[in-house]
């Protein structure tokens, strides 16, 4: 089948970036809009011209690596679907398909379709984990988890982590990718000596590189690893329990006992003092 | 034996491991008594590189910072996540012995030498079904959602290979979850800030000092900037080599280049003719695809695999009545049936094929049929089990399995060869440590499914923060290589140079081109199967394919942006010379075992004939020499605990 092709150029972050047409004449309804690409890609190659950039990986839907808006939809036109399961049956001979890259301040063009999302693991990097040193965890079974409750913490693990919920919302919040994370590691024992804490911080990172959420919605059906949208009410409940459990541990004064803290302050219970916890000691 | 063998490549002196000797089940105990210690307040004294972010290096570089290591953690990804630890479904074997099955550490590790085909080293594959179980701890502890039972423990399955069940599993996403709780791990060192994660930066070269590693050259794959990168340790965790084939079911840019320019540094490169096909991958439909997608082995658990008994017959599946189809493996394979081991199962596939059995547009798949397990455990136990993998399928191919059977093929998925390493995951260049598949040691010349996310998770989070720390303790009071040192600046200056050349050569073709070729000379001759004859005219072909791409291609753009061309070429260029070596590798070993199957050396039976009297060993090579031979070494493999025995899943 024969589709012009919209694309979106651009040289690197600098440059303003401009969309360009192509024709494609033996593109397949089994082919992916990656492979779109790649066919694309392998004709500009041919003439001697540069071939479109775009980040990709796996192509099985599950490391994130892709991305790209078709026809001004995160991914392309199905629901649910990261862009390399994004099949050409939803086209038809003679269409014109427009692509571009995930479209948000939050993630700025690096060149053509690829983006910079280092924006979502600096939400990670500030909570989103279990904090167990490595060789110290106890042995496995001794912590039992419902099988139900394991079957929805999983539901909320299985985010893919591209950013298509982010490109889909017209405030270019990360709500959605937040809050599966807070959902996963809340719904689970292990996630509970440090619950507060991670939303909070996660939270505050988030508002500080991401627009802010005003329900609607648009992020779910884009997101490939159907992460419901109640993440988000999970979430922001979460967030309003950790700021009343902030209040309550952070305001009486937690000095220990005087005469004791003044005794063991010093080098000697400890030989690296840089090594002494923030606030501690 | 190939005339012109010793013409192709040299032999050298022989190689150990290092292993310490004495009861198997205290070995790595009384090992890690031996190992140097550094005093906490030391630790920050010390640089550790960590190149690639997925199982092996998230867990080496996440454990050496919450030790108090500097770690500086490399990934040519944008995100440490997306590394390709993400994409193994079935799950990880650990020997917890949760059923009451007979299940043990000593059993995993029979089953994973004999898995191997007695072609790993004890020692090895020791440690690993022991440190098995402290993998599942940790990763719980992490908050890795594993399947449950209704009482709340872990649910288990049984793998290919094996009679027991000791995989766990996470869904049909186990290697997702676990590598995203490894990169958890990593950004949790990060936004505390004890780590430096470089992404979207890829290593072009190891530097090399003295005969030690000393660091590496990294390119920024945004600016095309080309800076050294020193440290005390370097760790390669980069993955393995499959994606020399084009068309395999690694992701689309897993390549061999890290572990290649280590090679070529010196680096032993062990068992490079190993590579595991996959059973259950799903068969190309047409030249546009860009790659095999791969469906989860442990469908094999439920699903039954046939063909038709006339070759040539074309009806569809359902239209085949049960005494026309031969379920071959069940009939070869009685006790194992559908569960056997990976190789068994590829090559019977690749026999039917070759007997003009096979089925689909292509005639280039066998069926695996779950109508029986759908009516014994009904469609809500399938849907449990796998939905995803039904849903990917029907996404991939348009059919239904719920209501036909899939058709699946053998796609290459894993390499159990990669740069050889002692006991320790030390190389053989001083300094450099190799984790994951980009390791050799636990697999031998097969892996067992479901041991790969473990051998990585091993080697990330409990051998490697052990032993790298003792090669770091007697280096007290010395710095990296400061950046202006003549070693340093002559492999910037030698990567910039290769960057040039390939930018230079102003040919008619895109590197792509030379690798699908070199994926189709690789699928010919170094394939399921091998023979003397093939291997070596596919290594001649190889070789052409060398000269001509660096006669012909053609890398559009150039070095001071994000071009990936240019990345592409470079890792292509580096799978052709490996691809070459892949070829003698599997020419000079004149025996089958696991996964090399030489036609000329199979039992009556059809079965892969191991010659442990020339060939109980691993081959490791080194890089060829001026008269351009590479050097084969061998490491003469001992069994004690564990007789040598032949294979059999009659």
């Amino acid at each position: 089948m024969r589709l012009q092709l919209d694309v979106w150029r651009q040289q690197d972050a600098s440059d303003a970036g401009r969309f360009e047409r192509y024709q494609v004449d033996q593109a397949g309804p089994e082919m992916s809009v990656l492979e779109l690409l790649d066919l694309l890609n392998a004709q500009l190659v041919d003439e001697g011209r540069e071939p479109v950039a775009f980040d990709h990986d796996c192509r099985e839907g599950i490391c994130g690596s892709c991305g790209v808006m078709v026809e001004g939809r995160p991914h392309g036109p199905v629901d649910y679907t990261p862009s390399c399961l994004q099949r050409l049956r939803s086209f038809s001979e003679g269409d014109t398909v427009r692509i571009e890259p995930f479209r948000s301040e939050a993630f700025p063009v690096l060149r053509d379709l690829v983006v910079d999302r280092s924006g979502l693991d600096r939400i990670v990097a500030s909570g989103g984990y279990v904090s167990t040193p490595t060789n110290a965890a106890p042995e496995a079974v001794t912590m039992p988890v419902n099988r139900d409750e394991a079957d929805q913490a999983m539901d909320f693990a299985a985010c893919i982590g591209c950013g298509a919920c982010v490109a889909a919302c017209p405030n270019a919040a990360a709500q959605l990718f937040t809050g599966a994370k807070v959902a996963h590691l809340a719904s689970l024992p292990q996630g509970q000596v440090e619950r507060a804490e991670r939303v909070r911080n996660m939270v505050d990172t988030m508002e500080a590189d991401f627009g802010s959420c005003t329900n609607l919605g648009e992020c779910e059906p884009a997101c490939p690893a159907d992460i419901p949208l109640r993440v988000i009410a999970e979430m922001n409940t979460e967030y309003r329990k950790a700021l009343w459990r902030h209040r309550r541990t952070e305001e009486p004064d937690r000095r220990g006992i005087r005469w004791l803290s003044r005794l063991r302050t010093g080098p000697w219970w400890q030989s690296d003092p840089d090594e002494r916890p923030p606030g501690g000691g | 034996m190939i005339a012109d063998l010793d013409q192709r490549r040299a032999v050298g002196p022989e190689i150990h491991g290092a292993a310490p000797t004495g009861d198997l089940a205290e070995l790595w105990e009384n090992h890690q008594l031996d190992l140097k210690l550094v005093n906490p307040p030391n630790r920050r004294k010390f640089k550790v590189i960590v190149v690639g972010t997925g199982l092996a290096g998230a867990g080496a570089a996440a454990t050496l910072s919450e030790l108090g290591y500097q770690v500086e953690a490399f990934t040519f990804h944008d995100a440490p996540r997306r590394a390709h630890s993400v994409a193994a479904q079935g799950g990880i074997n650990a020997a917890k012995g949760y059923k009451a099955d007979g299940d043990s550490v000593e059993r995993f590790f029979r089953d994973t030498v004999k898995g191997g085909d007695f072609r790993a080293r004890e020692a090895d594959a020791y440690r690993l079904s022991e440190l098995s179980v402290r993998v599942i701890d940790h990763m719980t502890a992490q908050g890795v959602p594993f399947a449950r039972e209704y009482g709340g423990g872990i649910a288990t399955r049984s793998f290919g290979g094996v009679q027991v069940s000791r995989t766990f599993y996470a869904r049909g996403q186990t290697g997702q979850q676990l590598q995203i709780a490894g990169s958890q791990q990593l950004l949790k060192e990060v936004g505390a800030g004890r780590l430096t994660l470089h992404t979207r930066t890829e290593m072009l070269d190891l530097i090399v000092s003295e005969g030690r590693a000393v660091g590496i050259v990294v390119r920024d794959l945004v600016t095309g900037e080309i800076r050294p990168v020193t440290a005390h340790a370097v760790v390669l965790a980069t993955g393995g080599y499959g994606n020399a084939y084009f068309k395999s079911t690694l992701a689309k840019s897993s390549n061999v280049s890290a572990t290649w320019r280590a090679h070529k540094r010196g680096a032993l490169f062990a068992n490079p003719c190993y590579v595991q096909f996959h059973p259950t991958s799903l068969p190309l439909n047409s030249e546009w695809q860009s790659k095999v997608t791969l469906m989860s082995e442990s469908l094999r658990n439920d699903g039954r695999v046939w063909v038709p008994k006339e070759p040539g017959d074309t009806r569809p599946p359902n239209e085949i009545p049960e005494e026309e189809r031969d379920y071959y493996l069940e009939r070869l394979y009685p006790s194992f049936g559908n569960l056997a081991p990976r190789d068994i199962s590829s090559r019977a596939a690749k026999a039917q094929l070759d007997a003009g059995k096979g089925v689909g547009p292509l005639r280039n798949g066998v069926y695996l049929d779950f109508s029986d397990a759908i009516a014994r455990l009904g469609r809500k136990t399938i849907e449990d089990r796998y939905s995803n993998l039904f849903e990917l399928y029907i996404d991939a191919t348009g059919e239904d399995p719920w209501t036909e059977p899939m058709r699946i093929a053998p796609g290459p998925h894993f390499v159990m060869g990669g740069l050889w390493t002692d006991y320790d995951g030390m190389s053989s260049i001083p300094g450099l440590f190799v984790g994951g598949e980009a390791s050799f040691n636990y697999h031998g010349a097969n892996r067992l499914g479901a041991n790969s996310l473990l051998s990585a998770s091993v080697d990330g989070w409990f051998v490697l923060p052990w032993t790298v720390p003792n090669y770091l303790a007697p280096q007290l009071g010395t710095d990296p290589l400061p950046e202006d040192h003549p070693d340093v600046q002559a492999t910037v200056r030698d990567v910039r140079e290769q960057i040039d050349a390939l930018l230079s050569v102003g040919g008619t073709r895109g590197p792509d081109y030379f690798h699908k070729e070199l994926g189709d000379l690789l699928w010919d001759h170094v394939g399921v199967e091998r023979n003397g004859h093939s291997l070596a005219k596919g290594a001649d072909a190889i070789r052409d394919l060398r000269e001509e791409f660096w006669r012909d291609v053609r890398v559009v753009g150039h070095g001071q942006q994000l071009n990936q061309e240019l990345e592409r070429a470079g890792r292509v260029a580096d799978f052709l010379e490996m691809g070459e070596l892949m070829a003698l590798d599997a020419l000079d070993r004149e025996e089958s075992a696991g996964a090399h199957f030489r036609t000329e050396y199979q039992t009556e039976e059809g079965e892969a004939q191991r010659d442990d009297e020339h060939w109980a060993s691993t081959s490791a090579w080194a890089p060829a020499g001026p008269d351009g031979r590479p050097v084969r070494r061998s490491e003469p493999l001992t069994f004690e605990r564990i007789a040598l025995a032949t294979r059999s899943y009659k």
